[in-house]
């Protein structure tokens, strides 16, 4: 099992605050890797910076062996590292479907062209695919400003998984989705990721999905990982138990 | 050499000009982040009023020193009722609307003051020299110069420091400067934001129509001088950078001189030389001199 | 486009190639400004699409009216489609200059850099009086078109014809650009320019591609204003003129392909109607008018349409509060 990703020494401080410290961590290929920490903890920060939106200020990154550090975010994308966000981006003034149509035509680089419809049968298809697991489909036709809350989350994890990626980093995938469907999406999601050998990364705040879904387990404190290992040990983990479960 | 003291007194004087014309956008645009398009439309309404009103004034055979009184009493008029009435009507219902938009809204106030500015005073040009003449002249490396002008760089100076002293000295100033910075966290401070926005827009409006009518007895006052004022004024502010004062009369006197330089040494390229400079600018450090850059959070 | 509006849009066409034949001559002179200008506007509103406004394609419009009669007096070139590709030429390979760096501002700062560069050009345009003319600007004689020189009394007729010859398929290609991955990218980025980073695609090429043909639009809006009017002057470069396009694009609603031409068509008529009767309240009947459209009706006119057909449901453009 090769190593997909792999961070050496990063850090990043916003002023004088320390957001990532020192953060030496690799990730194999396949696995799902969850990350916990108490708000501010430097999660999301940690994201941002594997994903070229924010430049450490030490450090190195590499996907697959080769060197993405500062490397911007549409880069890191065209490598097959895609995100979802904590919370949702997507095309507000669009449709369901057209979002998803613009990640897909994205991937085919074919985005840029000014003169054949976005819309093709083809297309179409593997966009209503594509929205299936997330229970999107029957609402492919809306407007974006009509789904509630947790449909907003599903479609930007829709998106980023629409990207075809080979590492897929979601930032709290389940914060603002209702109970009863936390646990179904997160099943169906991952089941497709493992048919697709894609390595999932995933920052959660709630200890019953990442107990049940995550193979390992990183713990974030103040900016460094204070624990590393199965999702027993680690919650087991009084210092991380303290910090974060609070 | 006089050439060169011309220039630069040249400079001054029309610096004296664009800084008061530029402070009041500049003020607006940091405490509310718009940019007001009809800002040049607030200056040539104070070059209105403040000439009618001088001119009013002259008719009733008042001592002559007070009509620079009626003067400014024009300009403050026109802005303190201008100013709440524009701000409560327009601008409130677009605050969280985008830019775009907001840019839209003061254009459309643009066409609207032009033509009430022609329906109340006409088409034809308002001459008001007296006030200018009236100081007598004085003669400076051998140009001669009036005393009208020198006072004008006085009171810009006057007014940049009043201005930056009220924020920095006053409870008010101190609320503007909070708001400024961040809106968001302004709000939970419990400031009252909505009023703060009527202060900060009427006196925006206040310093426009000032800087109009001071400027009046040295112009012809006709419809179209806020066509080309509000370019100008553009031009100083993103020089000096967005909701900078300082940034302002920074900007007013690079605008100043270089155009005052290339009046004499390149006439042909008056015109361009500050809007090139507005595009240089813009380019290399968009900020300005003394703005800052804001990023989005994800 | 669906049937229903494929087959409006014919209706459309035949009514504009009908009307120079069963109305009075004014008429067809006011349509064929206003279909030359509806170029321009087509110009504004793509770039509205991707929530960018330009108060300085007064350049781009000046570029191709200029290319025009440079080309005329100096050059001695009368054959109209030649000087039309000139223009847009011209125009589209100015955009290509500027667009360079413009594509990476936003906001008010894309606003007012196009406005400074355009009254860059606008004060070349007034001081290279030996090559342009200054303020008198450049008067142009009929064109040829296709190597016929129209008599007098056809001579309006043929201008028509040869405007709206262009102007609809200036119409059709942004009509195809609007459904392309290209249109939609463009609204893409107004709404979530760092989700189409993430999603792989350069926010500044579609950006940079859009500006270009927006440009090349302008100038062929120049190009057939030159015609039209037959006089050239520094003015469209000023940035009152860019600002009247951008209010067009309002008018009519940039949202929709049909937008820019009712919008222009509306606006040519109540100018005319205007300065005859009402000189004085013309621009203020604008700004107010302006006011209504972005604060009830952010569609622009064709909002009523919409609102025919759609039962009801409006169709905004700038309803989204900023981020």
């Amino acid at each position: 099992m090769g190593v997909v990703l792999e961070t050496v020494g990063l850090t990043k401080a916003f002023g004088g605050v320390v957001a990532v410290s020192d953060v030496n961590v690799a990730i194999a290929q396949g696995a799902v890797v969850g990350i916990i920490g108490a708000n501010g903890a430097g999660k999301t920060t940690f994201v941002n910076i594997i994903t070229g939106y924010l430049k450490p200020d030490a450090g190195r990154i590499r996907y697959l062996g080769r060197e993405i550090t500062a490397h911007p975010p549409r880069e890191i994308v065209g490598l097959g590292i895609a995100r979802s966000f904590q919370i949702p981006q997507v095309y507000t003034s669009l449709t369901v479907l057209e979002n998803v149509l613009i990640a897909l035509v994205s991937r085919e680089k074919a985005s840029l062209r000014p003169w054949a419809p976005l819309s093709t049968r083809a297309r179409e298809a593997a966009a209503l695919a594509a929205l299936e697991p997330f229970g999107l489909a029957e609402h492919a036709r809306r407007p974006v400003t009509e789904l509630p809350e947790g449909g907003l989350k599903f479609l930007d994890i829709a998106l980023s998984t629409a990207l075809g990626p080979r590492l897929l980093l979601l930032d709290e995938p389940t914060s603002g989705v209702s109970s009863e469907d936390k646990f179904e999406v997160m099943e169906t999601l991952l089941r497709i990721m493992r048919e697709r050998e894609v390595t999932v990364v995933f920052v959660e705040h709630d200890m019953d999905v990442v107990s049940r879904y995550a193979q390992r387990l990183l713990a974030f404190v103040d900016g460094k990982v204070v624990a590393d290992g199965t999702p027993e040990d680690v919650l087991a983990d009084p210092g991380v138990r303290k910090a974060v479960l609070g | 050499m006089t050439v060169p003291i011309a220039i630069l007194l040249d400079g001054v004087l029309y610096a004296a000009v664009l800084f008061l014309l530029a402070a009041g956008l500049t003020l607006v645009y940091g405490v509310m982040r718009i940019l007001n398009i009809a800002h040049g439309s607030l200056y040539a309404l104070g070059a209105y009023t403040g000439t009618a009103l001088v001119l009013a004034y002259l008719s009733t055979g008042g001592p002559e020193p007070l009509m620079y009184l009626a003067l400014l009493a024009g300009a403050v008029l026109a802005g303190s009722i201008v100013g709440p009435l524009v701000e409560r009507l327009l601008l409130r219902p677009i605050y969280a609307r985008e830019e775009v938009v907001q840019l839209l809204v003061t254009f459309s106030l643009f066409l609207i003051l032009e033509d009430v500015m022609k329906l109340v005073w006409g088409v034809q040009p308002y001459y008001v020299a007296k006030p200018y003449a009236y100081l007598g002249t004085v003669t400076i490396a051998g140009v001669r110069y009036a005393w009208y002008q020198l006072l004008l760089i006085a009171v810009a100076l006057a007014t940049g420091v009043l201005v930056v002293a009220a924020i920095r000295g006053t409870r008010i100033g101190r609320m503007i400067i909070a708001v400024t910075a961040d809106r968001e966290i302004s709000t939970t401070l419990g400031i009252n934001v909505a009023r703060l926005f009527t202060l900060a827009f009427t006196a925006g409006a206040i310093l426009a129509a000032l800087g109009g009518a001071l400027v009046a007895p040295l112009i012809a006052v006709a419809p179209g001088i806020s066509v080309e004022a509000i370019v100008l004024a553009f031009a100083v502010v993103v020089i000096g950078g967005l909701g900078s004062l300082e940034g302002a009369a920074l900007g007013a006197l690079i605008v100043g001189v270089t155009r005052a330089a290339a009046v004499y040494l390149l006439p042909e390229a008056e015109l361009a030389t500050v809007y090139l400079i507005m595009v240089a600018v813009l380019l290399f450090r968009p900020r300005g001199l003394f703005g800052e850059l804001e990023m989005r959070r994800i | 486009m669906s049937g229903r509006e494929g087959a409006l849009a014919l209706v459309a066409a035949a009514a504009l190639v009908a009307v120079p034949l069963l109305l009075p001559g004014w008429v067809a002179f006011l349509l064929t400004l206003a279909l030359a200008k509806s170029v321009v506007v087509l110009a504004i509103a793509l770039l509205l699409r991707a929530g960018l406004v330009s108060f300085g394609h007064g350049m781009f419009f000046a570029a191709g009216a200029y290319t025009v009669g440079l080309l005329m007096k100096r050059v001695g070139v009368h054959e109209a489609v030649l000087l039309t590709a000139a223009g847009i030429v011209v125009a589209a390979a100015a955009a290509a200059l500027v667009g360079l760096f413009i594509a990476r501002y936003r906001g008010i700062f894309f606003a007012m850099l196009n406005m400074a560069i355009s009254m860059v050009v606008y004060s070349v345009l007034l001081k290279l009086y030996w090559l342009t003319g200054g303020t008198d600007g450049i008067g142009i004689r009929t064109p040829v078109i296709l190597g016929m020189t129209p008599d007098r009394e056809s001579l309006r007729l043929a201008i028509y014809y040869f405007t709206l010859a262009l102007t609809l398929p200036a119409f059709y290609v942004v009509q195809r650009f609007w459904n392309s991955a290209l249109g939609f990218v463009l609204r893409a980025v107004r709404d979530n320019e760092v989700r189409v980073e993430y999603m792989g695609t350069s926010v500044y090429r579609s950006i940079y591609a859009a500006y270009v043909l927006s440009g090349g639009l302008a100038g062929l809006g120049g190009v057939l204003t030159g015609f039209s009017v037959g006089h050239i002057v520094p003015e469209q470069a000023y940035w009152t003129t860019s600002g009247e396009f951008v209010f067009v694009a309002v008018l009519g609603g940039p949202a929709s392909v049909p937008g820019p031409l009712v919008g222009s068509i509306a606006f040519e008529f109540l100018k005319s109607y205007a300065s005859k009767y009402a000189a004085f309240t013309w621009q203020m009947t604008l700004g107010a008018a302006m006011l209504v459209i972005i604060l009830f009706m952010p569609g622009g006119l064709w909002t009523i349409y919409g609102w025919l057909a759609r039962g009801g449901r409006r169709w905004a453009w700038s309803s989204k509060p900023s981020a």
